[in-house]
């Protein structure tokens, strides 16, 4: 069986929760034999090696071929790097820095972090965004025409229209993977625009796979998709193959409580303040850090300083993945109060870490993993009750931290790949059942 | 003729109120009033007033002949006084028939058979003064918080001057032949020993409105049939939680129904009748004596300890706690006695039991928590409020002064 896949760039060079599950997932996929994807991504060309690069499409787009291996599997896959600006879900401050490694200056920076898009889009900026995804589409229908497979699948909004172009051309079903929606990532405050493109995505899908049973409803509240066509297949996470050792040792006694991710609206930046002010109220000898940038991030630092608690609140910016081990070794607790997460893979890392952790009801992680505390994001009384807890009371913090470990080591790429794998024989098969008896699908 | 004996456990902890670390220091008052009283309202709703009723009529109907045993821990009968007089009253209506035995308990429900024997007969003394109080009756059989039972326990007993006590009918007890025979315990056989019917106790108390039980539906014919399926065996012990009866089971399910009709159906085999813990254990010859040297519970699949000490939050819990022992016995205060006792409560270390997660199994009783970290939290919070104020009646160099003057 061999799928076409638009995804989006893997870590390091961008690492957002979307990258880092596509990854996973296509691991995961290539350790299963029967089946082969070919991976096709936006990546904004820069001043890397030109040699492999071809061009295509309309507009004469910049597209690479390569092939990428997978440590576990003796598989490659097929890798297609397709010139665009397009990046999920980065913050104006993360674009920048990246924009000085990766992008060249004849490519206009396109973010579309929320608050930043819902600016841009009464703009010229905004139509640069459509723009961009429109050309993707026109590219992806080339590729679509010009290889065989069996099935499409599309990671989130900005590939949607790709993938319905690429149905179009082919007539092969269409399976698309909401890893957020625009309920999650506006804190409500929706654009249409956007939520029109996700809808259409889901409408045009054969097949509807969300991160958890959280997305799973809103798709089927708030976009009105019927229920059977929805399935949730939960991440995973890669395991930590050696010990990575902490470069940076930490320079306190103090224990520290760590947020961890963009600090906007979606992640509940303010209620780690408030609790971590009820907790300096009570107790010393603990520092509290907010790790990431976002567009709260001033706001934050003026409220740490309007709770008098800014000498023990610390704000570290941006990190990258060696930065982001080094926080979480330093870690006592990991702290994540989202009031919006589809998923949430940060709170997996942490355990990998052996980091305890405190996560909200409200993240689609909630669904599958036992050993950590659980709080309501606005419960910040609950929320500083289990800080105290785990800072105070080492049983606690052992047990969740040693069978957190366990926990998360189980969960396994290999196992979300072969719960997408039956969803790929049940939409082949629906289609196969749909057509008239000569002209089945032989599917390799 | 065989004997049916039926003890039915009363209890209700005092369970507390979400008690935040800030409240340490600042607020010394732990319990969920509301909780507590609207679980005892529906607990006697449900259950405790309609069971004493069916109970009453029964022992009326069958004088003489229908008898039955109570368990009631103190913390249930604190409760009843201040939430629901009414099912005290029904309680002694029963005491009053004489056809109704009340055994010994620890007076909260606690864990002290397991960590410390002189707080455990101390606990034992009090739930006993209060039953003599109430009930005008002194117990002479003891059953420990949910059948919790080794040798040793079973000799503190033998000690205290009970002639018997009741524990869990578990297979993996050496020398276990079938619980349906009177034993005696290893080191002091003057303790007779009653071992639960694990399967007809759970039919009654687990199974009985499982519609996918195989067995489903039972009647009082199908119940007395089993009973007196094995020729050879002497007493049926249905020990089985109070709730059971209109509440796990609730009256739709017809499990009042199931008991008006049982006594009649048991008396006319010509094969049975009922007897209290006290009269089997006058009655009946021990089999032999059972040999507990690792405690033994009533509780999950495993029948031990883990429910309650299974992990290490309740271990820190439990050893936090009973680290303040030695102070408490300085301490007159009756709030802090108050307080004391209600900590020791098993149930709070239920609460913290994350087997759970391992198991699938569900622990069906109330649970105020939304997970054991939340329970062991609140209850190191309590725990830790409760130490402060320990250290304010006896400071610690009072403490050492005190030593030595023992000395």
């Amino acid at each position: 069986m061999k799928v076409l896949m638009f995804g989006w760039e893997f870590p390091p060079h961008i690492s957002g929760g979307l990258g880092t599950a596509c990854y996973g997932l296509t691991g995961g996929l290539s350790q299963i034999g029967d089946i082969d994807v070919l991976f096709v991504v936006p990546k904004a060309h820069g001043d890397e090696d030109q040699s492999n690069i071809s061009l295509m499409g309309a507009n004469n787009v910049p597209v690479s071929v390569k092939k990428l291996r997978f440590s576990k599997s003796d598989k490659s896959i097929n890798y297609i790097e397709v010139g665009s600006n397009l990046i999920p879900y980065v913050s104006e401050n993360e674009y920048l820095k990246l924009s000085e490694k990766n992008i060249s200056e004849n490519y206009q920076p396109v973010t579309i972090n929320n608050d930043e898009a819902r600016f841009n889009f009464s703009g010229t900026y905004n139509n640069n965004l459509f723009d961009e995804i429109y050309e993707y589409s026109l590219v992806a229908k080339v590729i679509a025409k010009n290889n065989e497979f069996d099935i499409i699948h599309a990671h989130d909004w900005l590939t949607f229209p790709a993938g319905i172009a690429a149905k179009k051309i082919s007539g092969k079903p269409l399976i698309i993977h909401v890893h957020s929606t625009d309920f999650d990532r506006s804190g409500g405050k929706v654009n249409q625009r956007v939520f029109n493109i996700e809808k259409e995505g889901m409408e045009m899908a054969d097949h509807i796979i969300t991160v958890s049973n959280l997305t799973r409803n809103i798709i089927i509240d708030k976009y009105g998709i019927n229920a059977d066509k929805v399935s949730t297949v939960y991440n995973a996470v890669e395991p930590v193959s050696k010990k990575v050792k902490a470069k940076l040792k930490k320079g306190v006694k103090d224990k520290i409580v760590t947020f961890l991710g963009r600090i906007t609206i979606q992640k509940g930046p303010e209620y780690f303040l408030e609790a971590a002010r009820l907790v300096l109220k009570k107790m010393d000898g603990v520092r509290f850090v907010m790790a990431g940038s976002g567009d709260m991030m001033n706001a934050m630092v003026k409220r740490a300083a309007e709770l008098k608690i800014a000498d023990k609140v610390h704000f570290t910016g941006f990190l990258k993945g060696d930065e982001v081990t080094d926080m979480l070794h330093m870690s006592d607790v990991l702290v994540m109060p989202s009031v919006s997460e589809p998923f949430g893979i940060v709170p997996l890392e942490a355990m990998q870490s052996n980091v305890p952790v405190i996560i909200s009801y409200q993240s689609g992680v909630s669904e599958v993993v036992k050993y950590v505390l659980k709080v309501n994001f606005w419960d910040t009384y609950k929320m500083a009750d289990a800080i105290y807890g785990l800072l105070n009371y080492p049983s606690i913090w052992r047990l969740i931290r040693r069978e957190g470990k366990e926990e998360v080591d189980n969960l396994l790429w290999k196992n979300s790949a072969k719960n997408v794998r039956e969803i790929y024989l049940k939409v082949l098969k629906k289609k196969q059942d749909s057509l008239p008896g000569t002209d089945k699908i032989v599917i390799k | 003729m065989k004997s049916i004996c039926f003890c039915f456990e009363v209890h209700q902890p005092f369970r507390f109120r979400k008690y935040r670390f800030f409240d340490i220091g600042n607020d010394h008052y732990y319990y969920d009033d509301y909780t507590n009283e609207n679980l005892m309202h529906n607990a006697a709703e449900l259950s405790y007033i309609p069971a004493n009723k069916v109970l009453l009529e029964l022992i009326k109907k069958y004088k003489g002949t229908f008898k039955v045993s109570f368990s009631i821990t103190g913390t249930a009968i604190e409760q009843f006084n201040l939430y629901a007089p009414e099912v005290l009253d029904s309680f002694r209506k029963l005491a009053k028939t004489g056809q109704v035995e009340f055994l010994s308990e620890t007076y909260s429900h606690s864990l002290a058979s397991v960590k410390d024997d002189e707080l455990f007969a101390g606990q034992i003394k009090k739930h006993d003064e209060l039953i003599k109080k109430y009930f005008d009756v002194s117990p002479v059989v003891f059953k420990n918080t949910d059948l919790i039972y080794n040798d040793k326990i079973g000799e503190i007993i033998a000690d205290m001057g009970f002639k018997g006590m009741l524990t869990e009918g578990a297979k993996h007890i050496p020398g276990w032949k079938s619980p349906d025979f009177l034993y005696c315990n290893v080191r002091n056989p003057r303790l007779k020993i009653l071992l639960r019917n694990v399967a007809l106790s759970d039919d009654l108390s687990y199974r009985f409105s499982n519609k996918n039980w195989s067995k489903y539906p039972l009647t009082a014919e199908k119940f007395v049939d089993w009973m007196i399926a094995d020729d050879k065996s002497e007493i049926i012990n249905l020990f089985i939680n109070y709730e059971s009866l209109g509440k796990r089971q609730p009256a739709s399910s017809g499990i009042f129904d199931f008991f008006k009709k049982l006594p009649e159906v048991s008396l006319n085999s010509g094969k049975l009748k009922f007897a209290t813990p006290s009269e089997v254990i006058d009655e009946y010859q021990p089999m032999s004596s059972v040999h507990v040297p690792n405690t033994i519970s009533w509780a999950d699949e495993e029948k031990d300890l883990a429910a309650w000490l299974g992990n290490e939050m309740q271990e820190e819990a439990f050893n936090k706690l009973y680290a303040l022992t030695k102070k408490m016995k300085m301490v007159k205060n009756k709030d802090m006695i108050r307080d004391w006792n209600y900590l020791q409560t098993s149930d709070h270390f239920y609460y913290m039991c994350t087997k759970v997660f391992s198991d699938g199994e569900i622990h069906d009783s109330f649970n105020p928590y939304e997970s054991p970290y939340e329970a062991f939290i609140n209850y190191m919070n309590v725990l830790n409020d409760f130490t402060l104020r320990l250290d304010t009646f006896v400071p610690e160099s009072n403490a050492e002064k005190i030593k030595d003057l023992k000395k």
